[in-house]
């Protein structure tokens, strides 16, 4: 099954291991991601923060190169970039004048969220099946974050409060995931390099939220996130006086690992804090 | 005597007053300890029209807003800001351009999208921080948060040159640029960033090398057209 990619410019850099299990993980599923030819940036907050026009028609770019290959469907692993493309499809359809920004783009493509693509139940079914090394006795926090749920009315997530969807998919991977009331609060990602004061005070309310619903780890679906918590956990740990540890892991290493994949050990390399001590404690990675 | 009791009552009713840092840290708690008036001139001056132009830019429709405060209650930054959410909805009706402008609000708002969310009217408030924002970059009005405007442009700026982000370049750009540099170092917090930064290095997560697409010209093209440069 060949499907449209769109990766952000975070996989090529500090989501690096998000991109690496990402790619391993889909093959496993017969999934082939294509990236789209010569794909650029989204604009991210930036674009949307200073102009509204530029906050579309950057996103907009990258959908009329997909609709001109003929792909109806495109997923993306950031759920920065699936917000900024979703809003640019919903705004740029049906505008029968469209402003000249050097591309046209007629509507009607389809795009997912890499997490909620995954969570399909024909894909949750073959995900069951390639299971080799349930996670037993991992107890997981899924943190889904702000943007890929909000705003409803463009994510079109039907439970914006509450979402379930990476809960079930860890679930299946054998792993225990927990209730608690954070898993969609912000983490700052926006404010990480101009106000890291706010930044330290969010990731300390996460982490400290996530143990005391006796998590183990955290788990995102989100290279922003990830990269914000993996490396402010222990300044905050540090400026609040506490002493959590909590590893984040992305949630398709977790896949990778459940599966036996072998990039496994080269995705965990890349994290700030141990990932590893947790999952050797667990019997989960052999030492 | 009694003169005395009171003069001194007086006295000590000033100096329990807040200091002034403390109390224009929330925006409109500070009304009520101003002086309404100094000088004969009103502590502020509305702006006429400011919910029209507001309104008529983001096209979200602030006038609904009946100050229920779930904006605030769930707005994970109030704690950073001067004027809350909902106080922001209310000073934008009052006309309170200047204050608005000029406030830390609209840039310490993380666009978590959390108060749109949850809004009774559908006041989509996170877009009204866009316009904010936006208008105040137009008019490069000075706000407490220097170095937002800057990030942001930083960042577009890489954006313009390769058509996707160069992590390693922009971190240092915004580092000189902002003044980041100097106020780490003043504040010893720099050896952190250091090591954080080489770790992240050594760990292949900001590669070396920047990348560019092959058609630069059509991203620059955006830019042109939408007047963002
Ligand atoms: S949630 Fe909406 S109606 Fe309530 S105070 Fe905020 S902006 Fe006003
Ligand atoms: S979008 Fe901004 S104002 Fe709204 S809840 Fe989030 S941080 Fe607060």
């Amino acid at each position: 099954m060949k499907v449209c990619f769109y990766p952000g410019c975070a996989l090529h850099g500090t989501g690096r291991e998000y991109g690496e299990s990402i790619q391993e993980v889909s093959q496993i599923l017969d999934i082939q991601l294509e990236d789209l030819d010569d794909w650029s940036c989204c604009g991210a907050s930036s674009g949307h923060t200073t102009n509204e026009a530029l906050a579309i028609g950057l996103p907009g770019r990258n959908l009329a190169l997909a609709e001109k290959i003929g792909a109806t469907e495109m997923v993306t692993p950031c759920p920065a970039c699936f917000v900024r493309l979703k809003i640019a499809e919903k705004k740029l359809k049906g505008t029968g004048s469209q402003p000249d920004l050097g591309f046209t783009y007629s509507g009607g493509i389809k795009i997912n969220y890499l997490l909620d693509y995954l969570c399909d139940p024909e894909l949750l079914k073959k995900i069951r099946d390639k299971i080799t090394k349930p996670l037993n006795g991992l107890r997981v926090a899924c943190y889904y974050g702000c943007l890929s749920v909000r705003p409803p009315k463009m994510t079109d997530a039907k439970n914006p409060e509450n979402p379930q969807n990476m809960d079930r998919l860890m679930e299946v991977l054998g792993a225990q995931s927990i209730p608690w009331s954070f898993k969609t609060d912000c983490c700052g990602g926006s404010l990480a390099l101009t106000r890291i004061d706010i930044v330290r005070r969010l990731v300390n309310r996460l982490f400290l939220m996530a143990v005391e619903a006796g998590a183990d780890c955290i788990v995102t679906a989100c290279p922003l996130c990830q990269a914000n918590l993996d490396t402010r956990e222990a300044e905050a740990a540090q400026v609040f006086q506490q002493n959590y540890n909590l590893p984040v892991y992305y949630f398709t290493e977790l896949l990778g690992l459940a599966m036996g994949l072998s990039g496994i050990d080269s995705w965990l390399g890349r994290h700030i804090v141990n990932p590893r001590g947790l999952l050797e404690e667990k019997g989960l990675l052999r030492l | 005597m009694s003169e005395q009791t009171s003069l001194e009552e007086e006295k000590s009713q000033k100096t329990n007053l807040p200091p002034e840092d403390e109390s224009s840290s929330r925006g409109f708690n500070s009304l009520a300890i101003k002086p309404l008036r100094t000088e004969n001139k009103p502590w502020f001056e509305p702006k006429p029209f400011f919910l029209k132009e507001v309104e008529s830019l983001s096209r979200e429709k602030v006038s609904v807003c009946y100050q229920c405060r779930k904006c605030s209650n769930g707005c994970p930054v109030t704690f950073a800001m001067d004027f809350l959410p909902n106080q922001l909805m209310h000073a934008i009706k009052m006309g309170l351009r200047d204050e608005i402008l000029g406030s830390s609000t609209p840039w310490v708002c993380a666009s978590c999208q959390t108060c749109t969310t949850r809004c009774p009217n559908d006041i989509d408030i996170a877009h009204v921080m866009d316009t904010l924002r936006q208008l105040s970059v137009q008019e490069k009005t000075v706000n407490k948060e220097r170095n937002a405007p800057i990030f942001h442009q930083v960042f577009l700026d890489s954006i313009w040159r390769r058509g996707r982000v160069y992590e390693l370049g922009m971190l240092q750009t915004y580092a000189l640029k902002s003044g980041d540099f100097k106020d780490k170092m003043a504040k010893g917090e720099l050896m952190n960033d250091l090591k954080l930064g080489w770790a992240m290095l050594t760990k292949g997560k900001l590669p070396l090398l920047p990348k560019s697409i092959r058609r630069v010209k059509e991203v620059r093209n955006i830019f042109k057209k939408t007047k963002s440069r």
